[in-house]
């Protein structure tokens, strides 16, 4: 695919002036989108790049002339093909969704009606539009499961939507925005939800899928190193405004605006990998075991050591174990044999055996702030329960700690009399943090802490994890499947696949010299943020396949 | 279909055990009513000798479990036995007045479950609309009023009044479907105001919280709009709580209707049971009471089973 310029003999498919979107918070409107342009040539690629709050979302469904329940378009014009869609009555609006703008979704298993099959919801809207014949529009869908190399793309679409795992369902997605032929797609993070080995499948799939079909697209992702594989163009937008826009080329490689830059920049934070190995390791788990119920082992003979004051990362893909790991560690799962070693003393396997002293030495910190914290709690009750429960702490002593605490997290002391909800996602994982360092822990379970927040608050929460770990002497585990996590803050590695540890080490040699395949097809699969880089492995991979046949 | 077989199998297993259990509760409930049957047929007139002969012909002077393992028995192998009252087999006693209260139960049925989806689809549709809220408002006011006291305002209009309808439902076995069917339509009319709020509201909260979820927004985006959106991608996943609903609804339709009944004479089990209560008829108490019971059990069953059947993650497994 070619850039196009304005120029160029394509003609402008989608012309969006000025776009003004409000939102309701409380009895009045406040813009979301501040005034963008957006223009869409035919063909064309723009990845809409930011992080949460930019109002890339509301930019992409406003190319379909939605705006979801309390916000409205209240400025600027939406032309597509020459079609004013503000001027448009619903039921005109509704002829051209899906059958000329088609939209994707992120999560394809909320987006899919649990209670149809899937080929009647791919065909939906070529049958009620009239725009194809039942048969004819299920022999559409059909080959265009085998386009995005769905497995038995005949039979398929006679599945229910939980019969199918979650990349097959994301493509099945892009099979029933494609159906009618659109001219426009709105891909909405359709690759954030997956894991990595999954999303370049899926991202393959949809660039060869956009080309065959010779459909423009809006690409809508925080991920700059994926939309760098598919988009011709990237605008980055900050808060509702546009920050930049350039060609795909001219933003990875010559960012002009800062903001763009701290985007660009892989990582903030880096850590050299050291450990010491001699001394008793923090925690171990020896050849743990468990199953959920009478189930499928979810753990197989699994080793996994910390050392004192060091960072093991668990990486794998979801349903690999990791947090079952967790579960394990902490006594929330007996482990079926095997068990768990505090520095050095075997941890009883169930929770409601272990002392005070062993629960307060193991503490958590999990994926969704938001959820991790009781909403009807104030701060100074969330940090200061543990304070009282290990230590017996109360009143004015507990109310200093709370506030040192918070200053240890870099937050203001003022927050204390505040309920969580008046925190931002970032401010809460925090919470979070000085609460499980309330108990003074020797290790710290971080179960895929930074996987909710945007990249720059992210960084910071790692950086925070770093200082406190070089303060306190701390051993964390922690979970993630982000491999630019992993380079950031592990000193070992241990890569868990299908409830096993396939590979377990310092993090240069794992990162550098993988040994295990699986290994090696994660490593492959995290996008880099250079141009070419899908087109290049997916070219090697096709020749390690002929290699093998 | 092999999950719901074995499904349908244990219930009905359970239902027994069930039944079981309410014959224990009412003999000891029945045995806590001050009286006996025998006194309150003699009522003050009654000598002792009297009472003494009456109480050894009908075996009131058996223990009570004696008098139990008994009933149990006839009840095991298909007799009801005969009512204490009126020495009449309690077969035919029952099942005329619960064919009776059936009859009256379908046709509120018949009314009220298709307009209370209906009412709670629209208000779902036009929410906050004026529409919406004259539902809500006219629905809840029926519920708010006593039953009898809603029967007795239809009577007033349409018996009194308009003159449109008998204001006594006296129905028998031999009349025709047509005159069973006007006479029956007051009474039924009175179920169906108290019943249509309850449905309604939960059809229409069940359908409001689909609406926004993620596969509605989808279908927006498809382009699918109106009645479509709703009636092929809200329904099927809002059925499982309004079926729960309807078939609670539908239970009191049969167990709780003893006042409707009485306000418009009407023959069905209610009023029976009312009676045989009043004269420790204890084998007509059990029957009524089991029937109810059972009423309950396979209403619950079928409504477990239309969850299953509208749920395609347990009915299609991975």
């Amino acid at each position: 695919m070619t850039a196009t310029s304005p120029d160029d003999e394509k003609s402008v498919l989608l012309d969006i002036r000025g776009l003004v979107i409000e939102a309701r918070s409380e009895d009045t409107w406040a813009p979301i989108v501040k005034g963008v342009d957006v223009t869409l040539h035919r063909e064309e690629v723009l990845g809409l790049i930011g992080e949460s709050g930019a109002g890339k979302s509301t930019i992409g469904l406003a190319a379909l002339g939605f705006a979801r329940d309390g916000c409205r378009i209240s400025g600027g014009d939406i032309s597509f093909d020459g079609i004013a869609l503000r001027e448009l009555s619903e039921g005109r609006m509704g002829r051209l969704r899906g059958a000329r703008i088609a939209y994707v979704a992120q999560s394809a298993a909320a987006s899919f009606n649990p209670a149809r099959r899937i080929d009647d919801q791919v065909c939906e809207t070529a049958v009620q539009h009239g725009i194809m014949s039942r048969p004819e529009a299920r022999k559409r869908a059909r080959r265009l499961y085998a386009t995005l190399r769905l497995p038995d793309p005949d039979s398929f679409g006679r599945r229910f939507p939980h019969q199918v795992s979650g990349g097959q369902l994301q493509r099945a997605m892009v099979a029933m925005a494609l159906v009618c032929g659109p001219d426009l797609i709105v891909f909405d993070e359709p690759t954030t939800a997956l894991d990595v080995t999954t999303q370049i499948e899926v991202l393959a799939a949809i660039k060869d899928a956009i080309r065959a079909e010779r459909a423009a697209a809006l690409y809508i992702t925080h991920d700059l190193a994926v939309v760098g594989q598919i988009a011709d163009r990237i605008k980055v937008l900050l808060q509702g405004e546009e920050v930049e826009e350039g060609e795909t080329e001219q933003i990875l490689y010559h960012p002009k605006e800062d903001y763009t830059r701290k985007l660009v920049k892989v990582r903030s934070v880096s850590k050299p990998g050291h450990t010491d190995m001699s001394d008793t390791p923090a925690i171990e788990a020896r050849h743990v075991t468990a199953a959920y119920g009478k189930g499928l082992k979810v753990l197989d003979d699994v080793s996994v050591s910390v050392a004192k004051g060091a960072t093991t990362a668990i990486v794998g893909e979801s349903g690999s174990g990791k947090s079952t790991l967790a579960r394990a560690m902490t006594g929330l799962l007996p482990p079926l044999s095997g068990g768990c070693h505090l520095n050095g003393v075997e941890l009883p396997p169930q929770l409601k055996h272990r002392s005070k002293d062993q629960l307060r030495r193991l503490q958590m910190i999990y994926q969704m702030p938001d959820v991790a914290v009781n909403p009807r709690q104030l701060i100074d009750e969330i940090i200061g329960r543990p304070l009282t429960f290990y230590f017996g702490t109360t009143g004015r002593k507990r109310r200093d700690r709370v506030a040192e605490l918070l200053e240890l997290v870099e937050l203001s002391p003022d927050l204390a009399k505040r309920p969580p909800a008046a925190l931002s996602g970032g401010q809460k994982q925090r919470i979070c943090i000085a609460r499980a360092l309330a108990a003074e822990p020797d290790v710290v379970i971080c179960d895929e802490v930074t996987s909710a927040l945007d990249q720059v608050v992210a960084d910071g929460v790692l950086k925070l994890l770093l200082r406190l770990q070089e303060e306190f002497q701390t051993s964390y585990v922690f979970i993630t499947h982000d491999l630019a996590t992993v380079r950031a803050i592990a000193d070992d590695v241990a890569v868990m696949y299908l409830g096993q540890v396939v590979e377990h080490g310092a993090k240069d040699d794992i990162l550098n010299n993988p040994q295990h395949d699986y290994t090696k097809k994660l490593l492959s699969s995290v996008p880099r943020m250079e141009m070419g880089w899908l087109d290049r492995v997916l070219a090697e991979r096709a020749k390690g396949r002929e290699a093998i046949s | 279909m092999a999950r719901i077989a074995v499904l349908i199998a244990q219930r009905l297993g359970l239902g027994v055990l069930i039944l079981f259990a309410v014959s224990l509760i009412i003999m000891f409930v029945v045995e806590l009513l001050p009286g006996d049957t025998c006194q309150e047929l003699m009522g003050q007139g009654a000598t002792p000798q009297t009472l003494q002969a009456c109480r050894a012909a009908l075996g009131l002077d058996d223990p009570m479990h004696e008098r139990y393992l008994s009933w149990l028995g006839g009840m095991l192998t298909g007799d009801m036995g005969i009512s204490l009252a009126n020495q009449r087999p309690i077969d035919e006693l029952v099942i005329r007045r619960i064919l009776n209260t059936f009859f009256l139960a379908g046709i509120a049925a018949a009314i009220a479950v298709p307009l209370s989806l209906m009412l709670g689809i629209l208000a779902a549709m036009y929410r906050n609309s004026i529409f919406d809220r004259i539902v809500n408002v006219s629905t809840l006011t029926s519920i708010s009023f006593p039953e009898f006291f809603v029967a007795y305002i239809l009577i007033f209009i349409f018996a009194v009044e308009l003159g449109m309808f008998p204001s006594v439902s006296n129905v028998h076995a031999d009349m025709a479907f047509q005159e069973r069917l006007y006479r029956s339509l007051l009474p039924a009319l009175s179920l169906t105001l108290v019943i249509t709020a309850h449905m309604m509201r939960m059809t229409r909260a069940t359908i409001v919280n689909l609406m926004a979820s993620p596969y509605i927004e989808m279908a927006r985006l498809k382009g699918i709009r109106g009645m479509r959106i709703i009636t092929y991608h809200a329904l099927p996943n809002a059925f499982a709580p309004i079926i729960n609903v309807i078939t609670l609804n539908l239970a009191y339709l049969i167990v709780g209707v003893v006042v409707v009944e009485v306000v418009f004479v009407y023959p069905g089990l209610g009023q029976l049971l009312v009676d045989a209560v009043s004269n420790r008829d204890m084998p007509l108490v059990q029957a009524g009471a089991l029937m109810f019971a059972a009423v309950y059990v396979l209403l619950n069953l079928f409504a477990d089973i239309v969850s299953i059947i509208s749920n395609p993650r347990l009915l299609h497994p991975r």
